[in-house]
């Protein structure tokens, strides 16, 4: 992983701020694709892209269909190898 | 050197128009990455063959592009090894000439999924590499035929229409992302494909070209060398004949 002095927790909330736009304050739990004002399918691929290049990981097409939601997103980062422990 | 510091991707390029531009892309300085669907072996034997002539990085695969997981291994690999994707040429095609009451169902499925669904899979995966970047350049590799149709061509040519269906939507979908894409639509070509025609079928496709005569893969490599390259800068959404104008 990236060596930084932010958890991957906090750079995940970091990623999804900057991208979609929202206060770093909110209720990342609440954030859902197509629910959250600023997460539309072209914010989404802004997203992914962001992601990978934070995690240095490749997500596949079923992993960018799936992510609907932070903490799917969470689960899904997680199963490429990113400990979100705090 | 035009694709000096350059990864690209050339599928089906162990032969014919995709080993042309594999060729060209690496004389002009570019990593090339290179897939067949024949065999390991030959995949291999084109890796060095490259690494040999132009000193450049080169990895090969062993893919069908039908497969999708074959196709997203071939891109995590990619990432793995280069972190970056610039260029991808879709050139894996098939064809199966047969007038219309002989088509197998199995024919249209292999050619639909070869041609069309293999194209889209290697686009989504390239787009996504691209993105990251911030840049690159996609070429299909359609046909004249799926721009004016051909007898006893139905099912491969409805194939390169949908790639040119492809590419105009893609392109519009892409250029905000400075992601361009194009197609090359080539004529009659000098390949494993015509080599094998009767004499006088070659003879009669021969004197339907303008310019007189039969194309060479390396046409078609240096005009998707120009798609691929900063000299077409400003060029996307676009269907380039190489046809030396082909009439059918």
């Amino acid at each position: 992983m990236p060596a930084n002095t932010m958890s991957n927790l906090d750079l995940l909330k970091s990623t999804f701020a900057d991208v979609i736009g929202i206060n770093p304050a909110s209720d990342f739990n609440d954030l859902v694709y197509g629910n959250t004002v600023g997460w539309d399918s072209v914010a989404h691929m802004a997203l992914i892209a962001a992601i990978e290049g934070a995690f240095d990981i490749m997500l596949p097409t079923d992993d960018v269909i799936d992510m609907s939601s932070f903490s799917k997103a969470k689960e899904i980062v997680a199963k490429h190898g990113v400990s979100l422990a705090a | 050197m035009l694709l000096k510091g350059k990864v690209t991707f050339v599928t089906g390029s162990t032969r014919g128009i995709g080993w042309a531009t594999a060729r060209t892309f690496a004389s002009q300085g570019a990593a090339v990455i290179l897939s067949g669907v024949t065999s390991q072996e030959r995949v291999d034997q084109r890796v060095a063959e490259i690494g040999k002539e132009f000193g450049v990085p080169c990895i090969g695969f062993l893919c069908d592009v039908s497969n999708p997981a074959c196709v997203r291994s071939s891109y995590a690999d990619i990432f793995k090894k280069f972190k970056r994707l610039d260029v991808l040429v879709n050139n894996a095609g098939i064809v199966q000439d047969a007038l219309l009451g002989m088509i197998s169902e199995a024919s249209i499925r292999r050619q639909i999924e070869v041609n069309i669904m293999g194209a889209i899979f290697n686009l989504q995966e390239a787009a996504r590499l691209m993105l990251r970047n911030g840049a690159g350049s996609i070429i299909n590799v359609s046909s004249i035929v799926g721009r004016v149709g051909n007898a006893g061509e139905t099912v491969y040519s409805a194939s390169k229409a949908a790639l040119i269906g492809l590419t105009y939507s893609a392109a519009k979908e892409l250029a905000p992302k400075n992601i361009r894409v194009n197609a090359v639509a080539p004529g009659f070509i000098d390949t494993d494909l015509t080599k094998v025609l009767p004499k006088d079928a070659y003879a009669n496709w021969t004197q339907r070209v303008g310019l007189g005569r039969i194309g060479t893969a390396q046409e078609v490599a240096n005009t998707i060398l120009f798609l691929a390259s900063d000299q077409s800068s400003h060029i996307s959404g676009q269907i380039v004949g190489v046809d030396g104008c082909l009439v059918i």
